[in-house]
């Protein structure tokens, strides 16, 4: 559990349904007041370990700690969470004020305190006048705000949101992304944030655990898995990327020499440990971090004739496919629309350069 | 051509045949008002003339009377018992994942094609050897053996209809298990539990072979009522009965139907 800010702690926690493993041997440990992201493809368990968190499910190994407390022999109706379900479960015999009151039951309020309760969680979730509407009466959205002021009215230490954003159209997700972290923010609880969107959990989160197959691939923030995947398959989730093989020719001072297919015989700094003398490895490059230009550029060092095979224009930013002899695929490149030199070049099977800085470079273990 | 679908285009055969059809199903019944109006004992054609005098003389029988209230007592006790088995037989079948369950739902709904002589044989056989006395105890029991299946196939769409999210939402929300059903679970499954209630009150209240078997000295209601076809003079009467027993269970079974419909709108009105 180890340094005193961590407030919920996953020790060694598996799940398992039959034959099918779930959630597979994971370790987190998330701090107090985090907003914290469970990433993943469809089928990568994340939805089963926020339920173990809530207490819907209960680990086949492992053990859940909130507030150092041991979670096992703690029923979810006891536990200090809160959930957003995925379609809300909004109670369809209760109008919203019943539904967000429903929690205050034990709490043993009179009816004007419950009532003011109600009311400032229907202010915060920008619902004001809604308490009398019948749950069938209400948008999509606006069933996301009850469920999610439903919750937040018996004042969790975490709110559990599993993919509360999936069902809503893409301007009003982004719209409730910006509320939800001002939210977040303003009320100071721990979120953990279930979903599949890559750029929500990079938009909304402090950190994220990237899961695939049940198991945890890396933990960290946006900034960090962005810049500093751990492995190929992180890499391919977070964004877009070009991958090339290489193997380590030679290796000396932090400095390798690499083979790599299509660019050739290339210097890359080397400090992880995968990074052996004849490794296979893989050298990846973000699209933007490639500039094409007509003729070699000579501030670079990094540099590689290619052939343009197709160009999108986005609006804001251009894609291009530049095929390079040795490579697999062709190389992905995103230019920002204000290069206009750029375009000019654009014509198909015209012969274009790349070039890149050293940091531009993520080395990989192939797995 | 006319423009109406291939499906839509009328069929005059077929028109025929489901009105003879509904006229074999009803008109026998109708006579049974019919004749409880007419001046005669005999039940014969032609009328006689008008009168209600079998309405009143029933309002005077007494033995009658104590039958009907049997027929109640014994519905309702029915009703309920098997309301409740059924609850609870729905919401395990529909809610948990149990070793077995196919073949225990099998066992559940098996007395429904179970001819009612060879269960009523059986109980029979059964409560004797257990020197259990007759009574509207013992009838009871076996009501709510034919009637559970129906309470179960009422009330399982009910609990299908509405997403076990639901109740994990409530749990989550700090409520334990009994708070969860009677704030959550029970009235999402309301309407269908009226439904189940007056489905099992009608069964039971016009079962005739179960209660045959099992009736000790106090008859319901259709046992009486058979007795009484012995005597010719207390036929008229017994037709009055008739009648009102039709129009009773008419609106009884027709405004469950109601219920379960307008329950099921509403569920599935709500996007889930």
């Amino acid at each position: 559990m180890g340094d005193n800010d961590t407030y919920i702690s996953l020790n060694n926690v598996s799940k398992h349904f039959g034959l099918v493993v779930a959630v597979d041997h994971i370790n987190i440990a998330i701090s107090g007041g985090e907003f914290f992201s469970l990433l993943g493809a469809s089928g990568c368990g994340k939805t089963t370990l926020l339920r173990m968190i809530a207490g819907l499910e209960s680990p086949t190994t492992g053990e859940i700690y909130i507030d150092n407390a041991p979670m096992s022999q703690v029923p979810p109706h006891h536990r200090p969470t809160n959930m957003v379900f995925q379609n809300y479960a909004i109670f369809p015999h209760l109008n919203v004020r019943a539904n967000i009151a429903y929690g205050l039951r034990k709490d043993n309020l009179d009816k004007a305190e419950a009532n003011r309760r109600v009311e400032e969680a229907l202010e915060m979730v920008k619902l004001p006048g809604f308490g009398e509407r019948r749950a069938n009466e209400l948008s999509g959205g606006q069933r996301q705000r009850v469920a999610l002021a439903r919750a937040l009215i018996k004042r969790p230490k975490v709110l559990l949101l599993d993919e509360p954003l999936g069902a809503l159209d893409k301007k009003l997700r982004e719209e409730m992304q910006l509320e939800l972290r001002t939210l977040q923010q303003s009320v100071g609880i721990t979120f953990i944030f279930v979903t599949h969107d890559q750029e929500e959990a990079m938009t909304l989160s402090d950190r994220i655990a990237v899961m695939s197959q049940g198991k945890v691939l890396q933990v960290a923030s946006p900034k960090e898995l962005y810049n500093h995947p751990v492995s190929v398959e992180v890499a391919d989730f977070i964004g877009q990327m070009n991958f090339l093989d290489a193997s380590v020719i030679d290796l000396k001072d932090g400095q390798a020499v690499l083979d790599t297919a299509g660019l050739g015989r290339i210097k890359a700094r080397a400090s992880a440990e995968f990074i052996q003398k004849g490794a296979n490895i893989v050298v990846a490059i973000r699209p933007e971090k490639l500039t094409l230009s007509k003729a070699r550029g000579a501030d670079r060092q990094n540099a590689v004739q290619g052939v343009m095979k197709t160009a999108t224009y986005l609006g804001d930013r251009s894609h291009f496919y530049v095929s390079v002899e040795g490579c697999e695929k062709p190389l992905a490149v995103a230019a920002p629309e204000v290069e206009t030199s750029v375009s000019e070049s654009a014509d198909r099977d015209s012969p274009v350069w790349l070039s890149w800085a050293d940091e531009a470079m993520i080395l990989l273990p192939r797995d | 051509m006319n423009d109406v679908a291939y499906i839509q285009r009328p069929n005059r055969p077929l028109h025929i045949y489901a009105l003879l059809y509904l006229a074999f199903l009803y008109i026998p019944v109708l006579f049974l008002p019919l004749f409880s109006f007419n001046d005669a004992i005999y039940i014969a054609f032609p009328l006689k003339g008008f009168t209600t005098k079998w309405y009143a003389s029933m309002l005077n029988n007494e033995p009658m009377f104590a039958a009907l209230m049997n027929s109640i007592k014994v519905g309702s006790a029915t009703a309920v018992f098997a309301t409740i088995l059924g609850i609870f037989g729905a919401k395990a079948v529909t809610r948990y994942r149990l070793p077995g369950q196919k073949p225990v739902v099998f066992m559940i709904m098996l007395p429904l094609v179970i001819p009612g002589i060879i269960l009523g044989v059986a109980l029979l056989i059964l409560v004797s050897r257990l020197g259990i006395t007759l009574s509207l105890y013992t009838v009871t029991l076996g009501h709510i053996l034919i009637t559970v299946p129906f309470a179960m196939a009422t009330l399982i769409p009910r609990f299908v209809g509405f997403d076990k999210s639901m109740e994990e939402a409530s749990a989550d929300l700090g409520e334990n298990a009994w708070w969860t059903f009677w704030r959550v679970t029970f009235p999402m499954v309301f309407p269908g539990v009226v439904a189940s209630l007056l489905l099992c009150f009608t069964i039971s209240f016009d079962e005739f072979i179960m209660a045959f078997f099992l009736t000790g000295t106090d008859p319901t209601l259709p046992i009486f009522i058979w007795s009484q076809l012995r005597f010719p003079i207390k036929l008229p009467g017994v037709l009055a009965l008739g009648a009102v027993i039709l129009v009773v269970s008419f609106v009884v079974v027709f405004f469950s139907q109601w219920l379960q419909r307008r329950g099921v709108k509403e569920v599935s009105g709500t996007g889930f």
